[in-house]
């Protein structure tokens, strides 16, 4: 996975600081961040295909409106990743087309 | 003489008030006729039961205590696909039509007898020929695997299918359009002066129209417009609330009574009915209750997250069965009015608007005259 993000951290209230896995990339991020940023922070774009053209798309409004950052967390799809803080150890995939209900939701890490 | 226009008014040989499903299905099938159609609409503030619904093209129960409505409801599914693809033809749209069948999943075993003796009436007054089937659960989970224990079976009919109604209605009116159809949308109609040649119609904003022939298409709106021209539309909102769910890959392949997927993916849950006037809002209760449902009916959207809601308002006639007449006090002025837009917009396009077309008085109609309410 390319790391080509020119996202830069400014100052801002610091958290703790955690690890995230994203597509199994451990990345340092801050207990307040949320899984979209710490995806566009480690350069996961695209970060979703949409489920009918199986187009490329990644994070957009940011703000839990476009539905664009939807991300699979720790194994539950669909996730609007800009609603979703990031914890210690979260796992982060790249939401590929429909959810599949089928599948069971592993269960989250709490 | 000729009389004096007034400026801005423009002419066309028929205008169709009103265009949701309904109105423009017959706008099509009016244009197909050769008929020069203005569209006159209210725009986006309409209430649009169009928008609303939940795209079912149905035909299990439908007429079940008017066989005439159950004909023209077989006949309408029958002309579907190609009216589908007439409009693919003109407009590149897919509307999403499939008709392989439909159930209607009951989860009493009390429901599911009432709706096998209903439909076992229907096959009796169609003499033998209403195509159903009773399934009970094992029988249903050979269709859909996914359902819910607690389901006792389904009324299975292989003529149902759906349709993706915004599709239907984007596709209805490009076509419309490029045929050099007139939809003017600049507000909403008040007034319908019968005049010794046709009728002027006036809109709140806008120039007026006038025009030979005067087609009433307003669903709700059609209980102020049908006085104007001797007709009656004693219609009254029934609310329905619908959930849209996620987009999941596909599980669900028919449609049901209560939900459906899309073609995109999206879970469809309906359907509830409410007497509560103009209100198209949502309650949580009944949203509450709509979720319940399609989870008994189906375990698996149990964690399929909601990303929207709506209410919409239905356009009932005291008996359900739509209103199909032409004016006598006016003659040029029609009345079309119905709650399945969707279903019957194939014979709305076809025999219905041959009909208007022809201006002849077609005595199996007289039953969907609006007399019947005041017998």
């Amino acid at each position: 996975m390319p790391n080509v993000s020119h996202f830069e951290r400014l100052p801002m209230r610091a958290g703790e600081s955690v690890t995230v896995f994203v597509e199994g990339q451990a990345i340092k991020a801050d207990s307040y961040d949320t899984a979209a940023a710490v995806v566009l922070m480690a350069g996961l774009v695209p970060s979703r295909t949409t489920p009918t053209s199986g187009s490329p798309r990644a994070s957009y409004c940011l703000m839990g409106v476009c539905f664009e950052c939807l991300l699979d967390i720790d194994g539950v799809a669909n996730q609007q990743g800009c609603m979703v803080k990031v914890r210690d150890g979260m796992q982060i995939r790249r939401q590929v087309g429909a959810r599949d209900i089928h599948e069971p939701p592993q269960e989250a890490a709490t | 003489m000729m009389e004096t226009v007034p400026p801005g008014a423009r002419i066309a040989d028929v205008c169709l008030i009103g265009g949701g499903l309904v109105g423009m299905a017959i706008a099509l099938g009016l244009q197909r006729n050769g008929f020069h159609v203005a569209v006159l609409d209210e725009g986006d503030v309409a209430l649009r039961a169009s928008r609303g619904n939940f795209g079912l093209v149905w035909v299990q129960g439908k007429g079940d205590t008017l066989p005439e409505y159950a004909d023209i409801t077989r006949l309408s599914a029958r002309l579907w696909p190609t009216f589908a693809a007439s409009l693919q033809n003109s407009t590149g749209v897919d509307v999403q039509l499939q008709q392989r069948g439909g159930l209607y999943l009951c989860l009493t075993e009390q429901e599911l007898d009432a709706r096998t003796r209903m439909l076992g009436k229907m096959r009796e007054a169609a003499g033998g020929d209403y195509p159903y089937e009773t399934l009970d659960l094992k029988q249903v989970r050979e269709k859909i695997p996914e359902v819910g224990d607690t389901v006792a079976g389904a009324t299975w009919c292989p003529e149902d299918g759906h349709v993706n109604p915004l599709l239907l209605l984007r596709a209805m009116t490009e076509c419309f359009k490029a045929q050099g159809g007139i939809i003017d949308n600049t507000g909403r109609v008040e007034t319908i002066d019968p005049r010794p040649e046709g009728f002027r119609i006036r809109a709140r904003a806008g120039g007026d129209w006038d025009c030979a022939r005067v087609v009433l298409c307003a669903g709700l709106g059609n209980r102020e417009l049908a006085p104007q021209v001797g007709l009656s539309a004693p219609l009254s909102p029934n609310r329905g609330q619908v959930l849209v769910g996620e987009r999941v890959r596909p599980f669900l392949d028919y449609p049901t009574g209560h939900v459906r997927q899309t073609g995109e993916g999206t879970v469809q849950i309906g359907d509830s009915k409410e007497d509560v006037g103009f209100d198209s809002g949502t309650t949580t209760e009944v949203m509450a209750k709509i979720a319940h449902r399609a989870i008994r009916l189906f375990p698996l959207l149990r964690d399929v997250k909601l990303v929207r809601a709506w209410g919409a308002l239905r356009v009932m006639t005291p008996d359900g069965y739509p209103i199909y007449q032409a004016s006598t006090t006016y003659p040029g002025a029609y009345l079309v009015t119905c709650h399945s837009g969707v279903t019957l917009a194939a014979f709305h396009e076809g025999p219905l608007a041959d009909w208007i077309a022809s201006d002849r008085h077609d005595p199996s109609l007289e039953v969907f005259h609006a007399e019947r309410f005041t017998l």
